[in-house]
Parts: C-alpha cells; sequence; structure tokens
C-alpha cells in the first residue's frame, strides 16, 4: 500500500470579496504513513486548508507538495488520483444513485473500465465492510453505512493520501467504533480533520491545532490534549470525565 | 397542467415535440457555457429543487392548496436557459417515471410548462423591471408579476395549442376563455408564491439569484423604496378576494384544467361552422360563437405569447453571448 | 405524489424478477413508447384495436408481478382528465343522443373514449417502466439510446437528490408544525414559502459541494461511461413482438 509525505510551507489564502486571510502562513508537515489529527475550532481555517492539498482552491501563496509533486494546475489529474478527499457530509460525496456508480466514479475517471472496474467496486466495497451494498441506493444506508462508502469512493482510486473531514459527526456508538476500526487498518497518510478529540487521541498519535488561519500547537496528541490552558484558548473541550491520561 | 397521452392531435404533438426538442439542446449548450464543469451537479440538484418545491402544498382559502409550478421562479433565479433546462428535466421526468403526462404530450406539456413559462416569465421580468426600483423589492416585485404573467402565458399557449390539434368537439373560444379565465386565478398564487420564495433568497444569497446580477451590492443593501409590505398587501387582497371565489367553486380542485371542464359545462354550445381552415382542427373552431372575435382573440394571444417568448430567448441568448466576451 | 416523509424515486420500483423486469432497460423504453405511439395514433373509432391494446397493456402489468392495486393507485395520476373527458359529453357540440332524458353529444362520447383510453394506455406504460426498472437501470437505458450523456447526468442527479431535498422539507414543515403554524388561506403562507426559499439556496450549495466532491474524483466535465452491456439482437426481436403487434391490429384496422 503506497502512502506519501506531506509539505505544506506558509499557506497563505484570502476569499474573494473577505477583509482578511483565512490562512496566515500555514506550514506543516507530515511524513509518509503518519496519521495526523487537525484539530481547531469552528472558522480557524482547518477546511480551507485541507481543500488545497487537492487543489480544490487554488493556492495564492505558499507551496504544497504531496511526496515529490507539487500542487500545481499541471499536476491536478495526478494530484487528485493520489489525494483522496472525504466530506463532512456523505450526501455530498455519494452523488450517483447506486453505490457502485459512487465508488466507480474516481476510477471511471481515470479510464478504468469494464470488468475491471466491476472487480475493483467489488474489491473496495470489501476493504470498507460494505461487501453486498454495491447495488444499494446511497439515500437507503445507514449513517456509519453511508460514512465507510464514502471512504470506498476514494480508496477505490488507489490514493497514497487521505483527508478526512470530521468522519465521525453524526455516527452513533457503534458506527464510530466501526470507523475508527477502518481508519486504523489502513495504511495512507492520514490527516483528519476533527472536533472528537476522543476520535484523535484513539487513531493519531500526533496532532496539531490551527487556528487563525496558521498552526499553533503541533505535538503528540496525548501531550496537547492534557494542556488544559492550551485547549481552552483555542475553543477545544474534551468531553465531561474524559480523561487523556487514562487511555 | 400536465396532459396525458390523446389530448391533443398527434400532429399537434409532433411539432410541439419538435419545438421543444430544438429548444432543449439549446438549452444545454448555453447551460454548458454558463455554468461550466458545475452544469450537472447544480442543474440537477436545481431540478431536484423544482420538483420538491412542487410538492409543496401552500394553503390558498378555507384549507383548500396549491401548489408552485416554478417556471418563471427558475427563470429568475438561475436565468432563462439554465430555467428552462431545469423545469424540461422535471417534466420528462414526472412523464416517464411519475406517469405524469403523457409520453406523447412531452412535447407540448415541455413547450407549455417549461419553455413558454420561462421565456416568457424572462421577458416579463426584464420589461417589468426596468419600471421597478433598483433593489431587492423591485426583482421581487418584478420576478412576482413575471411568475403571474408565465401562467396566463401557459394557458394561452395550450388554448392556441388546441385550436390546432383539438381532441373534442369544445371551441376554442370556451376552452380560451376558461383556460385563461382559470389561469389569471393560479397566475395570483403563483405570484405571490414565487415574490415570497424570491424574497427568502434574496435576503440570504441575493449573490445566487442571476435576475439581480444587475445590482450592485450597494443597491442590494438599500432599503426599496415601494417596500415589500404594500407589494404583500396588494397580493393579499387579491388574493382573498380570489381565495373567496374559487372557494365557492372548488373544494378540492387540483388542477386548473379540470375547472375549465367544469366551467365549460356552463358554456352554451352553438353549432354553426366558423373560422374554417384546413389549418385548424375542426372540432376548436366548431360551434364558435363569435368567429370574428375569436379568430381576434387567438390572433392576439398568438402573437403575445410569440412576442414575450421569443423576446424571452432572443434576450437570454443576447446576455449569454456578451458574458462569454466578457 | 405524497411525500415529505418516506422516498418518492426510489419507491417506484417494486422488487421482483418477472419477465418484464428482466428486459434489457434500453429495450423496455423503446418497446414501451413505441406502443404509447401506436395508441395515440390510433383513430378512436377503431375499438376493436383498442381492445387488443388494453388487454395487452393488462397482460404486461399482470406479468411484471406489481400487484393491481399498485397498479391502480399509481393509475389515479390521470384522474383529473377522466373528470374532464366525463364532462365533454355534456359540453360537446353536434348530433345528440338522449340516454335517460339527458341529450349527450355523440362526438363528445368519442372524444372522452379517445382521451380516457390513450390517457390509461400511456400511463399504464409508464407505470409498469418505472415499476420493474431500476431508476439507475432506467439511465443506463437512455445513455445506450444516445440521449445526450449531459441530460442523463442531470436527470440522473436530480433523482439522488429529490428525496434529499423532500426530507429536509419534511423537517422544516415539522419544525412548523410543532410551534403551531397551521396555515389554511394564502395571507399566511410566508413561513412555507421562506422555508422553499431556504431550500433552494441550500440545494444550491449543496450541487456547489457535490461539484467539489466530484472535482475530488477527477472529474473533467465528462461523465463517465459505466455501461458496457448492451441488449442482444435476440431480445429486441422477441420485445418488440409487442409493438409490432399493436402496430400490425393499427393496420389491420385501417387499411
Amino acid at each position: 500500500m503506497p502512502s506519501s509525505s506531506i509539505e505544506v510551507r506558509d499557506l497563505r489564502y484570502r476569499y474573494p470579496g473577505e477583509h482578511h486571510d483565512a490562512l496566515t502562513g500555514l506550514s506543516l508537515s507530515v511524513s509518509a504513513g503518519e496519521r495526523v489529527a487537525v484539530l481547531g475550532p469552528n472558522g480557524s481555517g482547518k477546511t480551507t486548508f485541507v481543500m488545497h492539498l487537492n487543489g480544490l482552491l487554488s493556492m495564492q501563496s505558499g507551496e504544497i507538495a504531496i511526496g515529490d509533486t507539487s500542487v500545481t494546475e499541471d499536476h491536478l489529474r495526478e494530484i487528485r488520483r493520489r489525494v483522496g478527499a472525504v466530506f463532512q457530509d456523505a450526501d455530498d460525496q455519494l452523488f450517483m444513485t447506486t453505490v457502485r456508480e459512487d465508488v466507480a466514479f474516481g476510477p471511471a475517471n481515470l479510464g478504468v473500465t469494464g470488468d475491471e472496474l466491476n472487480a475493483l467496486v467489488e474489491q473496495t466495497l470489501a476493504r470498507v465492510g460494505a461487501s453486498g451494498y454495491a447495488d444499494r441506493n446511497p439515500h437507503h444506508l445507514s449513517g456509519g453505512e453511508k460514512r465507510r462508502v464514502a471512504i470506498a469512493t476514494v480508496l477505490s482510486m488507489n490514493p497514497d493520501v487521505l483527508i478526512l473531514d470530521e468522519p465521525t459527526s453524526g455516527l452513533d456508538p457503534a458506527g464510530r467504533r466501526e470507523l475508527i476500526d477502518l481508519l486504523a487498518g489502513l495504511d495512507q497518510t492520514q490527516l483528519i480533520v476533527t472536533h472528537d478529540l476522543p476520535l484523535a487521541l484513539q487513531l493519531c498519535e500526533r496532532s496539531v491545532i490551527v487556528s487563525g488561519g496558521q498552526v499553533v500547537a503541533d505535538g503528540a496528541t496525548a501531550e496537547l490534549l492534557a494542556d488544559e490552558a492550551l485547549l481552552a484558548q483555542h475553543r477545544l473541550e474534551l468531553p465531561l470525565g474524559f480523561d487523556p491520561s487514562r487511555l | 397542467m400536465h396532459a396525458p397521452d390523446g389530448f391533443l392531435q398527434p400532429s399537434v404533438a409532433l411539432v410541439t415535440a419538435v419545438i421543444s426538442f430544438v429548444l432543449l439542446a439549446f438549452a444545454l449548450r448555453h447551460a454548458g457555457s454558463e455554468l461550466g464543469d458545475r452544469q450537472v451537479p447544480l442543474a440537477g440538484v436545481a431540478a431536484a429543487f423544482i420538483f420538491a418545491a412542487q410538492m409543496v402544498n401552500f394553503p390558498v382559502a378555507a384549507g383548500t392548496t396549491g401548489h408552485l409550478l416554478g417556471g418563471a421562479l427558475a427563470a429568475v433565479l438561475l436565468g432563462p436557459w439554465v430555467g428552462m433546462l431545469v423545469v424540461s428535466v422535471v417534466v420528462i421526468v414526472q412523464a416517464i417515471l411519475f406517469a405524469d403526462g403523457g409520453l406523447t404530450a412531452l412535447g407540448y406539456n415541455t413547450l407549455n410548462m417549461a419553455i413558454v413559462t420561462a421565456f416568457g416569465g424572462w421577458a416579463t421580468y426584464l420589461a417589468v423591471r426596468k419600471l421597478m426600483p433598483r433593489t431587492s423589492g423591485g426583482v421581487v416585485g418584478a420576478g412576482a408579476l413575471a411568475a403571474g404573467v408565465s401562467v396566463v402565458l401557459s394557458a394561452a399557449a395550450f388554448s392556441i395549442e388546441w385550436l390546432f390539434g383539438a381532441s373534442a368537439p369544445v371551441a376554442f373560444d370556451t376552452v380560451f376563455g376558461a383556460m385563461v379565465g382559470v389561469h389569471v386565478l393560479i397566475g395570483i398564487g403563483e405570484a405571490v408564491l414565487t415574490g415570497l420564495v424570491l424574497s427568502a433568497v434574496m435576503a440570504t444569497r441575493p449573490d445566487l439569484v442571476v435576475g439581480a446580477r444587475h445590482l450592485t451590492s450597494d443597491e442590494l443593501q438599500a432599503k426599496s423604496r415601494i417596500g415589500m409590505r404594500p407589494f404583500l398587501i396588494g397580493s393579499i387582497v387579491a388574493a382573498v378576494v380570489v381565495g373567496v371565489v374559487i372557494s365557492q367553486f372548488a373544494a378540492s380542485s387540483p388542477d386548473g384544467l379540470e375547472r375549465v371542464a367544469i366551467d365549460t359545462g356552463f358554456a352554451e354550445a352553438a353549432t354553426d361552422h366558423a373560422l374554417d381552415s384546413s389549418l385548424f382542427s375542426d372540432y376548436a373552431t366548431a360551434g364558435v360563437s363569435n368567429e370574428a372575435l375569436s379568430l381576434a382573440v387567438a390572433g392576439t394571444a398568438g402573437i403575445a405569447v410569440t412576442l414575450l417568448v421569443g423576446g424571452g430567448v432572443v434576450s437570454a441568448s443576447r446576455s449569454a453571448r456578451r458574458r462569454q466576451m466578457v | 405524489m405524497s411525500g415529505a416523509h418516506g422516498s418518492t424515486v426510489t419507491r417506484l420500483y417494486v422488487a421482483g424478477d418477472s419477465r418484464i423486469h428482466r428486459i434489457s432497460p434500453e429495450v423496455k423504453l423503446v418497446a414501451v413508447f413505441a406502443v404509447v405511439v401506436v395508441g395515440a395514433v390510433t383513430p378512436r373509432t377503431e375499438v376493436v384495436a383498442f381492445s387488443v391494446y388494453v388487454v395487452a397493456a393488462l397482460m404486461v402489468v399482470a406479468m411484471s408481478g406489481i400487484g393491481l392495486i399498485k397498479y391502480l393507485r399509481r393509475l389515479t395520476v390521470i384522474v383529473p382528465f377522466i373528470l374532464f373527458a366525463f364532462v365533454i359529453p355534456f359540453v360537446g357540440g353536434g348530433e345528440k343522443l338522449n340516454v335517460a332524458g339527458v341529450a349527450l353529444s355523440v362526438d363528445g362520447l368519442w372524444a372522452m373514449w379517445n382521451i380516457l383510453v390513450k390517457a390509461a394506455l400511456g400511463a399504464t406504460m409508464s407505470i409498469v417502466l418505472s415499476a420493474t426498472t431500476p431508476v439507475t437501470n432506467l439511465l443506463h437505458g437512455l445513455t445506450r439510446l444516445r440521449v445526450p450523456r449531459l441530460l442523463v447526468a442531470i436527470i440522473s442527479f436530480m433523482l439522488r437528490y429529490i428525496d434529499v431535498l423532500v426530507e429536509q422539507l419534511g423537517r422544516m414543515r415539522r419544525s412548523m408544525v410543532a410551534r403551531g403554524h397551521d396555515p389554511r388561506w394564502l395571507w399566511q403562507v410566508k413561513p412555507i414559502a421562506s422555508s422553499a426559499g431556504a431550500l433552494f439556496v441550500r440545494s444550491y450549495e449543496r450541487g456547489e459541494r457535490v461539484h467539489q466532491a466530484m472535482l475530488a474524483r477527477g472529474y473533467s466535465g465528462v461523465m463517465p461511461a459505466m455501461t458496457n452491456q448492451r441488449a442482444s439482437i435476440n431480445e429486441w426481436i422477441a420485445v418488440m413482438v409487442y409493438p409490432a403487434v399493436c402496430f400490425g391490429v393499427l393496420m389491420l384496422a385501417v387499411v
């Protein structure tokens, strides 16, 4: 299973019509195969940042490289194959009328067809524990099923890097645990944007806190979560009664 | 107004199918150049919106309900080409999947419900907009009026098709009178609903409304001088009158055509053959009580519909071209 | 078209494995369309021909196993036009026929029959089509029939998101009802209309997010082809027997 490093240097971005920068010089370096949680309050620039990683927002200033490929217009096609983005609302990700077509959409855009495509779909669904879902309508899946199938839609492109935006939001406890098991079993480099601090602790040895458009803290998840002053400063809160040192 | 198979003669079905097909092809192209690769998701989700909006039951009077048709609304929100495309898709899906409107009636159903309402509504909108203040309120008022007019145009277009391809011995002037009469009332409802939906969109995301692109951001924020209130009160007074009249007749009448059927029951059917021409359906011309008047009405209505719809198409193409050049 | 709860689109399909279910979608589409066209162009006086069409259509309904009740319930779509049709004999001109003291227009009776039988035949074909073909297969069928892929894709996205939007609407309405909103008059319509406006904004934003999700998976403006099976010649021949018989009956009747 391939994985790539992520190198981000001094990323700045301002939305058209806005008066201040959403990203104010964000730098981050993640090595291949690492799993990193991206924490931070609403409006801190987390989503703006991750949307740069596969070129959904085009860079205004700074540099990004996935492995040794820089994210520029010329490499967009390759970058989008290598960086799989799983969006927060699975109903945005699952836009076709069957699970099969959704999982096939990415590889079909890369030119995979016929039996090879069908085999790829079955194989990918099996990896996320959704074998036999191929002909179901995404609308009829449960929240947890939708999330796993949404991950399958990018895994089928065989990416090196996975970006997950709030992967556990809206899931019931069992669905959340299944999702954690799934993510723990994948070898891709992963960036997990989340408000779910226990999830960060469970899945990621390392976390970064993004606030005001830049990385303000970077370190071992357990240490960051133990720093109450730091968390409070950036509007982050652990669930009541949750003690990170006891996990 | 989803006419079923066999409602108009095959010749009319064929001619309207050709017209609709050609315009749909143009709409696909224009929408493509306007939206780029966003065309598929945006038009698809917008079509789902129109479909869902048509399912919303609005109270009319004393618990009776009506629903939005949405042609003019789609044109003002999304621009005439995208609007026409989106409503056409809704009409096509309703026929194929929901048996709502006949497959062989797709030509005239698309023409009346999508093309006439979108382009006729757009032309009316552009004309009325000039008389309104350059504010959000102006956009809402012009959109509402255009929506009302678009429904009447649609009814007029159906009546003219009836003149050429009637399938039943009901004279043109009876159909025209009843169709247009009933749809004036439906149009008032459509105007109120469209105005309210538009004002809700203008209040949150005016940048999405294609019909408001002529306004600068200062003009969007300016308090409208005529204001929504007098407009709403005016519409509501009209609606009350209409509501009382309608509630006299129909407790659960869902559709204008059905009303026409009942109204025609009161109509006197004369027997002299008038307006004789091989072009017109014998049925639609038989029993016309005053042939000169009917011919004048048909001619005027035909010219009005053609001018407005044609005008809408022309100005839509022109503004699309201008956008491309910029 | 009731809605607000439950799905609108996916409820159309009635799961089964009948011979009608198994027909390839493109063949089924063409056959359905052909039967409706033959019906629509048949002169209304050809009662024998129409009898054949109706019997054949009912046989197809029976073969499809969708169930009489379900079929009849969906057929109610044409009720407004049935009502219209019943009025025509009373208002129609021309020769009158005296039935139980009421003068009915002979021509009007024919017109009524014409609208009834053609509307029912057409609706029956659409019902069989949507009840025996999953939406996705229907879209594949349209693609294989060379309907522009762009149009099919727009229809596909529409069908995917109708139920999502209808549910959103249902939630908004429930929250209004929960706060005691029970409108009965047009001047009380504002909250509902505002929620429709809000729904448009949400739909548009949904469309933009979906567009990004597509780009993220390599979309470049052209929908990828994902269907490769085609119906065999034998299947075409076997299925087209149905419209061919209808057409033959029509020819026999008029010639």
